[in-house]
């Protein structure tokens, strides 16, 4: 089973997936940060900091709970939630910005840069950019920011800049061929911090390292609650950086099921998805071979979801070799299905989650029923849904008695 | 041994002791009635040496005149077949002009990299220049591209220092493409004397002839430039010809109206400098 773990390769490759799709004016840069990652891996000053940030300032560790009206609810397995919502600035993208601000001072960068869909990855990079008082330039697809207005609003008032993108279809895939040329342009000075298990190597594997303590907590808690490894981890994937971060330190134990949720959008038939895996085809888009949801001639097309956070045409390389050795099982849930999901964990456990997050929690409602309770499903609570207040009243305003706009 | 088409190139310009002018235009921009007339009007308008982008969704290293122009070939239908169609179709008329197609890897890779070497060998394509496979990459596109007789053009750029030359001459052919700037296309322009100083080094390194390009949009620039390196890439400048035109017939004027102007500059660069020792 250590096919899994050692990878990626020297080249960055996990089986054919992977590597260092770049530029030229970038490679030289791409190769400083792997030394620099590499060494950071085995500095103790460095590893005594981020757990430092990790604990005081992002709060962790994040709890496992138990959820036991959810768990009552479906009548079957035994659902405990990962409460990465309740990490500073309410999501796990947090735990990544902290590690690459980390090394970004490390290297004397001078310039902050992030992509950000839904908003999270900006709030987050914003607020690490704040606390080691580094200028901060957020790139969002106008759509995005149409539609994620509260998130704009944060990452504003935590002193960065956004820059709207209109070119493309103005969302998450725009936002990063932006940061990309901001990035290949301000070359010495900007530190390009990437939000998700994507982008050229080194960034898969060090995005997966510094989530990975996701799974390492989730291992320890539920020995110590139940005194064993979990049946089954569910999460959602757009990138996929938070499912990496929870599977990633059970990958050598084959007992523990794995589930990936993509975002299903009107459906995967339809053609109006964001299912890299479960609906595109192999491709090499922002500096990595992956699946890509793009036409036969090798254009990439719109990815569809509800969630701005997993309105992403690709997916990690890592998640790619993971579904091709059939390690993780990928299945996708639609629009409506995660919303009814995001309604059933407000009313029955007090928690708002993230559109995205309910992607996962849908795929719970049809798996958790069929399993006995002894069944341990750990389902990672990925963010919380505040920034989605305007898209979920739109879509369920009428039932609520709340206006539509 | 038989030369190539850029080696003939390159050798009768050195005869005549002038740079190239090579021009950059996207295949399909704006339409693939009018890119046709842009592509078989540019030898006579002064163009060396065409390249020929590949039209992409997400074209990461360009500045917006060639995202605009990537997206208008999109939108009226150009595909990867269409572009080998317009070489094919060009060689029937000319065949000394050596053609480079330029763009990103996910076109090539899902055309099939085998089936697209073939057909392009065939439409009479003389090398590639390929924006995301650095020299790592090699045996992914530029390896494979040697046995077809295919020139894998690569590029150096600022960043590109002593330590990793070495790498990216290494399976380099055709010729050296050095970006003039650390940026995407279209952006400003360089300053000559850093650029003098980076082609010489250059040169101590590969026996291939250097081209230079990104930011240069004049031909005051381009004379500039000439007088120390082999070959003058113009690219953003004339793509925005096309977007500023109201009529195709406006944009193949304008297009092959810069272009004369441009070889021109091109033509006399060095006799001017050798005037000026005087």
């Amino acid at each position: 089973m250590n096919q899994f773990v050692n990878l990626p390769d020297a080249n960055g490759l996990f089986g054919s997936f992977g590597g260092r799709f770049v530029a030229e004016t970038l490679m030289p840069l791409i190769l400083e940060l792997q030394d620099e990652y590499t060494a950071a891996k085995n500095d103790p000053e460095f590893q005594r900091q981020l757990a430092y940030f990790q604990g005081d300032y992002v709060g962790r560790p994040s709890p496992l709970y138990f959820a036991e009206r959810l768990t009552e609810h479906f009548g079957g397995a035994s659902i405990y939630l990962k409460r990465e919502e309740l990490n500073h600035t309410g999501a796990h993208k947090i735990n990544n910005c902290i590690g690459q601000v980390l090394l970004a001072k490390q290297m004397g960068k001078k310039r902050i840069i992030a992509e950000t869909g839904a908003g999270m990855h900006g709030v987050a990079t914003a607020t690490v950019a704040a606390r080691f008082g580094l200028p901060c330039v957020i790139y969002m697809g106008a759509t995005d920011i149409e539609r994620q207005q509260p998130n704009v609003f944060r990452m504003k008032l935590l002193g960065a800049e956004i820059v709207p993108v209109t070119s493309g279809t103005g969302t998450l895939k725009d936002a990063m061929n932006e940061a990309l040329r901001d990035w290949v342009t301000n070359v010495d000075d900007t530190f390009y911090i990437i939000g998700t298990v994507a982008g050229p190597h080194p960034y898969p594997a060090m995005v997966r390292d510094f989530q990975a303590v996701i799974g390492h907590e989730t291992r320890t808690q539920m020995i110590e609650k139940q005194g064993r490894l979990p049946d089954s981890l569910v999460a959602c994937v757009g990138g996929g950086s938070n499912a990496m971060g929870l599977f990633y330190p059970f990958i050598n134990d084959p007992a523990v099921k794995m589930i990936g949720v993509e975002a299903g959008g009107k459906g995967v038939k339809s053609g109006l998805h964001a299912a890299s895996l479960n609906g595109g085809t192999p491709g090499v888009l922002h500096g990595n071979r992956t699946y890509l949801l793009q036409n036969e001639d090798g254009q990439i097309t719109d990815a569809h979801s509800i969630s701005a956070g997993l309105d992403y045409p690709g997916i990690g390389p890592e998640h790619a070799w993971l579904y091709e050795q059939g390690r993780v099982e990928y299945v996708s849930a639609t629009d409506d299905e995660a919303l009814e999901a995001f309604q059933i964990c407000c009313r029955q456990e007090g928690i708002i989650p993230a559109l995205e997050t309910a992607h996962a929690l849908a795929e719970v409602a049809k798996r958790a029923p069929t399993l006995p309770r002894e069944h341990l499903m750990v389902v990672n609570l990925s963010g919380r849904g505040d920034k989605d207040m305007m898209s979920v009243a739109h879509h369920l305003g009428d039932k609520f008695g709340v206006k539509n706009r | 041994m038989t030369t190539t088409r850029l080696e003939r190139c390159f050798a009768a310009l050195k005869q005549q002791n002038r740079p190239a002018l090579v021009s950059y235009l996207t295949a399909g921009d704006p339409d693939a009635e009018t890119s046709r007339r842009l592509l078989h009007g540019l030898p006579e308008a002064g163009v060396d040496i065409i390249e020929l982008g590949m039209p992409f969704s997400d074209p990461m290293a360009d500045g917006p005149a060639i995202q605009k122009a990537a997206l208008r070939a999109l939108e009226g239908g150009q595909t990867q077949a269409k572009t080998l169609e317009m070489v094919r179709s060009f060689r029937e008329q000319n065949s000394t002009t050596p053609i480079v197609l330029m763009g990103y890897y996910n076109p090539i890779y899902c055309y099939g990299v085998e089936r697209f070497l073939t057909d392009a060998a065939k439409a009479g394509i003389d090398g590639l220049i390929v924006v995301d496979l650095p020299p790592e990459h090699d045996e992914e596109l530029c390896q494979p591209a040697a046995k077809h007789g295919i020139d894998f053009i690569r590029l150096a750029t600022p960043t590109t220092d002593a330590k990793r030359l070495p790498k990216v001459l290494g399976n380099a052919s055709g010729f050296i493409y050095y970006v003039s700037v650390a940026g995407v296309t279209g952006g400003s322009a360089p300053t000559p004397e850093r650029l003098e100083s980076a082609v010489r080094e250059l040169r101590e390194h590969t026996e291939l002839p250097i081209a230079v390009g990104f930011g240069i949009r004049t031909a005051e620039q381009a004379a500039t430039i000439g007088r120390f390196s082999d070959a003058v890439v113009v690219g953003s400048a004339l793509v925005d010809c096309i977007e500023h035109a109201n009529t195709p017939d406006e944009a193949v004027e304008r297009v092959h109206g810069l272009v004369s102007e441009l070889a021109e500059s091109v033509r006399a660069c060095r006799k001017a400098s050798e005037r000026q020792a005087c």
